[in-house]
């Protein structure tokens, strides 16, 4: 049953990257590409957990752990860069 | 470990959770590329990509617990960073989209609307301040 499972996500995961790169791309304003971005790296962090589940592999793990803790922070500045215009005051 | 070790209901759950987690985010997606405004675009992928990601990293922990090395809950950890900084990072686009489009933000409430493109000018003004 996973064996069926597995494939079928990893294409739905794929299908929302390319969902996402669609709206990173063409996004009208700049907060879009931002949102389209964060999407990006959270549909990416699941890819990679389904390919450490299919290779039975830990060390997937840590690379999620990384874009996790990246993503969010490269989020955040962006976020405040184009609402302050400055990023330390 | 392959699949023809594991239990029945352990093969069963990880492939709900899986499929359950992909679906959710897919749905994410869409609504990120179909809906038309910016403030709709970003219920999509701040709530349903949010818990389908949290789903698979259900499964995955499920997954490395039935290996008989004892539990793993580092993916536990992952999800509980995603769920706790999912608000805040949406938070901060919606308030980056408002500061550069300020004819979006609603009127406050309990005033006249006469008095609206004041208000928005000085709600604007303490925007900026520190």
């Amino acid at each position: 049953m996973l064996s069926f499972a597995l494939p079928l996500a990893t294409g739905m995961f794929a299908l929302a990257l390319l969902l996402n790169a669609w709206r990173l791309l063409r996004g009208p304003a700049m907060p879009d590409r931002i949102l389209a971005l964060d999407t990006l790296y959270v549909n990416s962090l699941a890819l990679l957990i389904l390919i450490g589940i299919r290779q039975d592999s830990t060390a997937y793990f840590e690379a999620a752990l990384l874009i996790s803790l990246l993503g969010f922070v490269s989020t955040v500045v962006l976020a405040r860069f184009l609402a302050r215009g400055d990023i330390l005051r | 470990m392959s699949t023809d070790a594991m239990p029945m209901w352990l093969d069963l759950a990880l492939s709900a959770l899986v499929l359950l987690g992909a679906s959710f985010a897919l749905i994410g997606s869409v609504g990120l590329a179909r809906l038309s405004q910016f403030f709709t675009r970003m219920h999509g992928p701040t709530k349903a990509t949010t818990l389908g990601v949290g789903c698979v990293l259900v499964a995955s922990s499920l997954w490395f617990s039935g290996r008989g090395e004892g539990v793993s809950l580092h993916e536990l950890l992952v999800a509980c960073f995603l769920f706790l900084t999912a608000p805040i990072s949406a938070h901060m686009m919606a308030r980056a989209a408002l500061t550069l489009s300020p004819r979006h933000r609603p009127p406050l409430p309990g005033r006249g609307a006469q008095h609206a493109s004041t208000d928005h000018s000085s709600q604007a003004r303490h925007d900026q301040d520190p």
